[in-house]
């Protein structure tokens, strides 16, 4: 009956660890409420990879057999051949997205370029710890505040971090509400925090509505054409949202498509989730990169707000430029919370959500920047 | 050392590129709002 014992003969203390952070990513989403369509299935697929001779992953028995994994299956499928699931994901993302906001405020959109800066401070705080350039510029990518996003960017520069990424991005994400209110509150004062603005949108038309996704999605494509498949995806789902005519296509893309692909998504990536890739001192880097890079990202909108104030008679409420996350909406109401917690009358969300759906467009335009750029130098 | 030079160059590069791209956006959008937008 000694085979009854293999498994456990198998295991390792590492295998053990990942128990434990498969089990605190289950806590997480249930307890805490944290993204918990992603940090659940994460937290599962961990466990599931990592019990020994797990049958979710290939592998050989005893006499030669070769098995395969439907996690190890899925994630060679839907990630590693194609990065689908990622894209397709950006379907149901496009189609919840409002772009009202942001037509009717277009000063708006430079915020989502400003609160990319994280990004880019994280490559090179990355570097300086001596990750090599793709997997710096993967790491980097944390700070797009966008999981589809870091995985896709992660699995083409071939960085053999994407579980670690992808559990900070998805992390971080859901602690929005603790990192940018300390974050904001680095770089603002008081009385810049209590900062009214007017909110006089100018009214956007259906045709507008309708011309903006495909637009986009040209502009975007001639100027980073590696963002293509990001912005044409997320565009084409808000092309189904707007268009008019494609009612119950739209429901589908956000509520069926989408929580079917983040229920695979969530397990499929727990497969980069092994003990012998994940429990590393590198993992911890990687995890405090991410957050610096969300703290930086946060600064760099907020720092950009302030300085158009030099120029502005109308001021803008700084904190307005830290909601150029693409955390949408989370990233608006915690600015709307913080601006009503200085002064309760003062009302800023759709100035926020302006810049927070901003913050979804500039942050894969800004994969798409960080593959161009990461590739020519990789030649 | 190389690849924190990389980086910089990276990180200049690629603000560039996304204001660039947000600002030509934002072109598009203002162009539309002045004379498609009249409903």
């Amino acid at each position: 009956m000694s085979f009854l014992l293999d498994g456990l003969r198998a295991l390792t203390w590492q295998q053990v660890v990942m128990y434990l952070v498969g089990i605190v990513l289950i806590w997480l989403a249930i307890k805490k409420d944290y993204e918990p369509s992603l940090l659940l299935p994460m937290g599962f697929g961990a466990i599931l990879v990592n019990l020994p001779l797990s049958g979710v992953l290939d592998q050989t028995l005893q006499g030669g057999i070769s098995t395969s994994g439907i996690i190890q299956w899925l994630f060679k499928i839907g990630i590693d051949a194609s990065e689908a699931m990622p894209i397709l994901l950006f379907i149901g993302i496009g189609a919840m997205i409002d772009f009202g906001p942001l037509l009717s405020n277009p000063l708006m959109f430079l915020f989502g370029a400003g609160a990319q800066f994280g990004i880019f401070a994280a490559i090179l705080l990355a570097s300086l710890f001596g990750f090599s350039l793709n997997d710096a510029a993967s790491i980097g990518i944390i700070g797009a505040a966008d999981g589809p996003t870091s995985i896709l960017v992660s699995q083409i520069l071939h960085s053999k971090y994407i579980g670690a990424i992808a559990v900070a991005a998805y992390s971080y994400m859901a602690l929005v509400p603790i990192v940018q209110p300390f974050a904001i509150k680095l770089v603002t004062t008081k009385k810049e925090r209590r900062i009214h603005m007017d909110y006089n949108p100018s009214s956007v038309s259906k045709k507008m509505r309708i011309v903006f996704p495909i637009a986009v999605t040209i502009i975007v494509g001639f100027v980073a054409p590696q963002s293509v498949a990001l912005v044409g995806f997320l565009m084409f789902g808000n092309l189904i949202r707007e268009c008019g005519v494609l009612g119950t296509m739209s429901d589908t893309a956000q509520n069926n498509l989408s929580n079917l692909i983040t229920l695979l998504l969530g397990i499929t990536i727990s497969f980069s989730m092994r003990a012998d890739q994940f429990v590393t001192v590198d993992t911890l880097i990687i995890m405090l990169i991410g957050l610096f890079a969300f703290v930086m990202d946060t600064i760099g909108g907020v720092l950009l707000a302030k300085f158009m104030n030099l120029f502005l008679k109308k001021k803008i409420n700084p904190m307005v430029g830290g909601a150029g996350i693409s955390a949408f909406p989370m990233s608006s109401r915690v600015i709307q919370k913080m601006a009503m917690e200085e002064d309760p009358t003062n009302i800023i969300l759709m100035h926020a959500a302006g810049a927070n759906v901003s913050g979804q467009i500039a942050s894969v335009i800004a994969g798409g920047m960080v593959i161009n750029l990461v590739t020519q130098f990789l030649k | 050392m190389n690849n924190i030079l990389i980086s910089l160059e990276i990180m200049v590069k690629g603000m560039a590129g996304i204001f660039v791209t947000i600002l030509i956006i934002m072109l598009f959008v203002w162009l539309m709002g002045k004379f498609g937008n009249k409903e």
